[in-house]
């Protein structure tokens, strides 16, 4: 069954990238490998335009059905792994050793 | 090469000569002597921000703060009560010292709605007021006046939302210790940013050396070089930096600074997906349809200098709160509380405009990204220093004008451990 809008039925290979909460886009990050996320990127990056312009055309922010909201999680992923695509190279932030630092509390989609 | 102008004594340092331009002693930052000292003289006496007025919505909205900073253990409860007053009280029945409000473990923090406090040990109760309203087998105890057994109260105030608390009874009234930048603050819509991302995190450096990193931003086109395109990042490195205004006023600092990526002057000096979503370290570039946020709506202490290439000013409210507004929008909170010599629980609030779509939102969540890649590499920077410090190996370190801040917050504590250790003297 496919778990996103089917205008995005392209992404359907990524939705292990659909996750609410930015601690669970975060580790996933961390747990996949650049290539992984290099193919994600690709994919994602060029349907982002598309999909704010299919979602903010038919739903209130807060009224998503469960599609657009896959759609707009996958979306938050894109967003998380583009640092490690666009500047570390690597899934972990440059230089950062040892520090950690949560998000405690965010707003979730 | 002065890109902006610096006062009449020549440079910003001089022009409070009663901070020197000599190398700075850290031993403020690694004796433990010194941090126990800093406790009783600076966090037991000072007003201490423990966050914003919309976390308690409604009469009986509650929620618990930890102070170690203040003394092991100490804990605090904030309460809006019966009749919208907020209050704080110390997190502890009169009974036998239990902790009245916690759930599970009860060193973590909650917070939540009720008509009363119930301590889960014998049952007895107390109103939003403070009152001990009911006490199981009362006809137990020995002429128990329970008048007379209330919560033990903390001082609580407001400013512009803000919930400032503070441990000494005897404190100056909180907008008289704030002093001119709060009145110089007032007006901005806090109220209108009530998106909140928080972030946390226990760094094994004192406290003061976070402040130092986030206070002046000589660093920034260094450490965080990698973060820019390599064409902006060389281009950043070459200029260096140079604020645009400095003030000091008692024991608080602001420091004003440009910022040109919001949005960029060429696309093409920002990352792919700052182009599409509009966003990043200085926040969505778009500015929320709200009032009070244009260069000229701005209230007079935010960009002084009154500069057009302004972009962020950060506040540092002794001895641990930062108010840091962006450009476009939006402002964020940092909060410092050690927890020994050499480690503190660093906390982050990002505060923006609720969005209305998508676009708006995805925008939001890259500002809070980038925050997060950004203060990684700060913290973490921390570390490798405190560990160098500790060794004596080199005990005072030069300070530049552009760190001017940290010269000054340093001497801030400093003073107040002196005057401390002054009047226990004389006791």
């Amino acid at each position: 069954m496919s778990k996103l809008p089917s205008e995005f039925a392209d992404l359907e290979r990524f939705t292990d990238w659909c996750l609410p909460t930015e601690q669970e886009r975060y580790t996933k990050r961390l747990a996949s490998t650049m290539a992984e996320m290099q193919v994600f990127y690709d994919a994602a990056f060029g349907r982002l335009e598309d999909a704010m312009v299919y979602l903010d055309a038919r739903f209130p922010l807060h009224e998503m059905p469960d599609d657009a909201k896959a759609l707009m999680h996958l979306m938050q992923s894109l967003v998380n792994v583009s640092f490690p695509v666009e500047v570390w190279k690597q899934p972990r932030v440059l230089d950062s050793g040892a520090a950690y630092i949560e998000l405690i509390k965010e707003p979730v989609v | 090469m002065a890109h902006f102008p610096k006062p009449a004594a020549g440079s910003w340092t001089e022009n409070w000569p009663e901070l020197g331009t000599a190398p700075v002693n850290y031993e403020d930052s690694i004796d433990p002597e010194h941090y126990r000292l800093e406790q009783e003289a600076i966090f037991k006496k000072l007003w201490l921000n423990v966050g914003r007025v919309e976390r308690l919505p409604r009469k009986g909205s509650y929620f618990t703060k930890e102070m170690p900073s203040v003394g092991v253990g100490t804990s605090v409860i904030i309460v809006k009560d019966t009749d919208g007053e907020v209050r704080a009280f110390y997190n502890m029945c009169r009974h036998r010292g239990n902790k009245l409000v916690w759930n599970d473990y009860p060193g973590e923090e909650v917070s939540g709605n009720c008509r009363q406090f119930t301590c889960k040990y014998h049952a007895w109760r107390y109103s939003l007021k403070g009152d001990l309203t009911f006490v199981q087998q009362e006809e137990e105890f020995f002429d128990l006046e329970k008048a007379k057994f209330g919560l033990v109260p903390v001082r609580c105030e407001i400013w512009e939302g803000f919930i400032f608390i503070n441990f000494d009874n005897d404190a100056e009234p909180l907008v008289d210790y704030l002093g001119p930048f709060a009145k110089g603050l007032e007006g901005y819509p806090f109220h209108e940013m009530t998106e909140t991302y928080t972030y946390r995190s226990e760094v094994n450096a004192n406290w003061k050396l976070f402040i130092d990193a986030f206070t002046e931003f000589y660093h920034a086109p260094v450490l965080h070089q990698k973060q820019a395109t390599k064409e902006e990042a060389d281009k950043l490195l070459g200029y260096g930096f140079e604020a645009l205004h400095y003030d000091l006023q008692g024991d608080h600092a602001m420091i004003s600074s440009w910022g040109g990526m919001s949005p960029p002057k060429d696309p093409s000096m920002v990352k792919p997906i700052e182009r599409v979503l509009h966003s990043g370290l200085f926040g969505p570039w778009d500015r929320p349809d709200i009032k009070g946020i244009l260069p000229d709506e701005l209230p007079p202490a935010i960009n002084p200098a009154r500069q057009p290439s302004w972009g962020t000013d950060s506040f540092e409210f002794f001895p641990n709160f930062t108010l840091l507004f962006w450009a476009p929008g939006w402002y964020l909170t940092y909060h410092y509380w050690p927890t020994a010599v050499d480690k503190h629980i660093f906390e982050a609030t990002l505060y923006f405009v609720p969005p209305n779509n998508t676009r708006q939102r995805l925008s939001q969540e890259l500002a809070a990204v980038t925050f997060k890649e950004y203060a990684f590499q700060d913290a973490n920077t921390l570390e490798a220093t405190q560990t160098m410090i500790n060794t004596r190996v080199v005990t005072d370190f030069p300070l530049c004008d552009q760190e001017i801040l940290l010269r000054h917050l340093h001497k801030t504590a400093g003073d107040y451990v002196k005057e401390y250790k002054g009047v226990k003297a004389t006791v």
